[in-house]
Formats: structure tokens, sequence, C-alpha cells
């Protein structure tokens, strides 16, 4: 690993002020920033940790929202009772990252900013319609989640931006998050898909599905959620609303699978997590 | 950069250093204060052969610069016999025989011993899926998981 100047503020203003510097690098769990730096792939020349910056961690509900702060690591997530209550398909994503000495360090937050778009947290994200809070030496912005991405490892954030948490307004009444992979645990996605629902009176009023690894960024597979909305859920209409997430989106070979694997899975697994979900919806 | 003062709490002994920052928890265990006990295998997070319990919590040391580890809890496998008595999950694992060339094994002590901490009624499937991010080369892992079947067990009955 290369050497690099190391800075704790225990503020916002101080780690935004040193962040927008050239060659600066955020620790929050540094489980991908460390393996970049030991592969000389990323060789900042200061690295600034969050990690004792007051009031970055932790999960609290306010009513029907739940915000989770940036430094909030994701087996906390993983453990939460609200999210997996609420929103099962962020607990079911955050439960699939690495390995529990893994989840242990990394933060939900460094998820996110890494940007990459196979991340497990994200399409539960998506599908809770989670709002980015941000802050800088300039004050804060809030973007939603489906807007905060743009290409791989690629973000709006500006010099000196720092993600500081999630808010997930008024829940789903089921949602559900599939990863498909090769290995139990310790393995990338091939694909991640997340759909939350809400039924009234057996007729899907609202629909969200997040699609993770199938585009240069995670995307919420909107054609197929207006299909949904205002019908009923019958097999038919699942089939179609697969097909449809599958042909709105624009996956990649690569060495884990082929790009038309990839389309053929989300096909599939659209239907199955919004089977998943419409149970826990009527339970 | 020049080296920064640290201050680790290792098994209950304090130790102030200086360290570069660049150097993980894992290099500094080894290295500095020359507990060897902790194993290298992958040292990029995915073999376990590094796990320590930092506050209670089982990490891959590799992945933790030292310097953000200061004023932290660290227990190592070093630190798990008290009086000169093993800790069950080492005793269970002897007993058992869950080891052969015996590398990976201070890993697996140490995550079996953060599971049974959190939780000793996991099943074994429970505890096959959370001991996920440990990988032994030789055994097969049946006798691991015997050894902390068998280490939860006895933490159980005697609690």
């Amino acid at each position: 690993m290369k050497s690099f100047e190391f800075y704790e503020p225990t503020t916002l203003a101080e780690a935004s002020r040193l962040f927008a510097e050239e060659h600066a690098q955020l620790l929050a769990g540094g489980t991908d920033i460390i393996i970049g730096m030991k592969a000389y792939t990323e060789t900042p020349e200061t690295v600034i940790s969050l990690q004792k910056i007051p009031g970055l961690a932790g999960i609290t509900t306010d009513g029907d929202s739940i915000s989770i702060g940036a430094m909030t690591k994701v087996r906390e997530v993983e453990l939460s009772g609200d999210i997996q209550q609420h929103h099962t398909a962020l607990a079911e994503g955050a439960s699939e990252i690495g390995s529990i000495q893994i989840r242990n360090l990394a933060t939900i937050g460094g998820n996110i900013a890494h940007a990459s778009p196979a991340a497990d947290t994200v399409a539960g994200l998506l599908v809770a319609d989670a709002q980015v809070d941000i802050a800088s030496a300039d004050g804060e912005r809030s973007v939603p989640i489906d807007e905060l991405f743009t290409g791989p490892g690629q973000t709006v954030l500006t010099p000196g931006e720092i993600i500081t948490r999630f808010r997930l307004p008024k829940p789903a009444s089921g949602s559900h998050y599939i990863k498909h992979k090769i290995r139990e645990v310790m393995d990338l996605a091939f694909i991640g898909v997340a759909a939350a629902v809400n039924l009234d009176n057996g007729t899907i009023t609202d629909a969200r599905i997040g699609l993770a690894a199938v585009a240069p960024t995670p995307i919420r597979a909107t054609a197929a959620e207006d299909l949904l909305k205002g019908n009923a859920p019958t097999p038919a209409l699942l089939e179609q609303a697969g097909e449809t997430a599958a042909a709105g989106c624009s996956p990649i070979s690569d060495l884990r699978c082929s790009a038309e694997h990839r389309r053929e899975m989300v096909d599939v697994l659209t239907r199955r997590t919004l089977q998943y979900a419409l149970e826990r919806a009527r339970a | 950069m020049a080296k920064l003062p640290v201050s680790l709490t290792i098994n209950g002994d304090e130790h102030d250093l200086l360290i570069e920052p660049r150097k993980t928890l894992l290099a500094v265990l080894r290295d500095t204060v020359g507990l060897t006990g902790t194993k290298e295998g992958c040292s990029t997070g995915d073999c376990g052969a590094c796990t320590v319990i930092v506050d209670g919590k089982a990490v891959t040391s590799c992945m933790v610069l030292a310097v953000t580890a200061s004023g932290k809890e660290i227990t190592t496998i070093e630190g798990l016999a008290s009086d000169g008595e093993l800790h069950p999950v080492q005793q269970a694992f002897i007993n058992t025989g869950g080891y052969q060339c015996g590398f990976c094994t201070p890993g697996f002590i140490m995550a079996s011993k953060a599971l049974i901490d959190e939780n000793p009624d996991r099943t074994e499937e429970e505890f096959r899926h959370a001991l996920g991010g440990n990988i032994c080369r030789c055994t097969g892992y049946t006798k691991i998981l015997e050894a902390v079947l068998k280490a939860a067990e006895e933490i159980r009955t005697t609690a």
C-alpha cells in the first residue's frame, strides 16, 4: 500500500474541506478501499476517516419513516428489526454482502458511495424510494437514490460532498430481494433484483422494482412498475412485468456471466421477487 | 507519512505504539506486537484467517487500518485462554480434531467464539452459513462444524 496522510476529523465541515482536495479518499468501513489500496488501483495522497464524526451511524425511526446513518454497519442494517419488518428487501440485501466479519466493518454509506452497479444494498434502497442526504462545506442537499449514480463507480457527488444518511419514507406492505449468485456467501451478484408492492383489496396500488448489475448504474424498472399499478397480480401480469423489466435493462457480458444470461434472469427473477413481495404484502 | 501514536488494547494489555497509517491491524499484531497467532491468508478479506474480535465483533484484521483501532478492545487467539485453561471453543477444536494444518484454525476459533457469544442456539446449518467467511483448505469442514456445535452446546449448558 502506498503511503498517505491520514486524518480523523471530528466534524463534517472539516472532513468535507479535506475531501475537497485532490487525491483525497474517504474511509468509511474500509472493505472496498483497503483492497484497492493494497492492489495499488487506489493510490490516494490523503485518507480521511469518517469514523470519529459523531452522529453518522445508527438507525432511527420516526413514525413511518426510517433514517439510516451512512456510517451504520451493514451488519446492523441486516439485523435491525425495523428494517427487517418494513424494508425487508434492504435487510436481505445487507445480509448478502461478504461475510459477517466484512459486514461488521462495511457501512451502508460506503456500499452506496462506491457506486458499484452490483452493490447488494442498492436494489433495496431503490424500492424503498430512499432519499440520500449529502453534506459539504457549502451546506446540505438531498437526492433520490435513483438519481445518485451516473456510471460504474460514478455519482453526482462533487468534490467535498459526503453522504450522511439515507431516509426511507413510508414502507411498502411487502418487499423482497433476490441475489443471483453461485456461492452461498462471499460472492458478487450476477444480478440483484428487488421488488416492493402495496396491495389494496387485491389490487396493486404501488409497485417498485430495483435492478442491480444489469446496466451501467442500478436502475428502477419503471415501465414494468407502470404495468403493475392499478391491476390485480395475475400470473400473466407478473410474466409481462418480468419481460418488460428485461427489455428495459442493458447488461454487459463479463467474466462472471453473459449479457444474455443476465437479461433472461431479470425476467425470471423480477417475476419471482414480485411473487415473494406480494406474499409478504398479503401476510 | 510520519508514524502516528496509537494506543491498542490487545488481550487486555495496553500497547502504546507509533504506527504508519498504511499498516493494517493484522500487520501490527504480527510484526509490531509479535502476536503471530493471527494468520495472513488472502489479505483481501475473503478467507477469514486473520479474524480477530474488536469491541465484541469478529472482523478481518487485514481490512482494518491499525490507526483506526486506537482505543478499541482487541482480542486475538492468544487472549482466549485464561488461568492456564483453554477457552471452550479451543478445547472443542482439539477434542474433535477440528483442524489439519492449523493455519485457518485461529480465524475459525475467533469467528466461532464471536458467533457463540452472540447466539449459541444456532442450528448446524446456521453456523455453517455464518462461518462462510472462513476458508479451510484441508478438512472439508465436517470436524470444524462438529467442534463449533460442541463448544456452543457446552457454553449453553454452563452459562
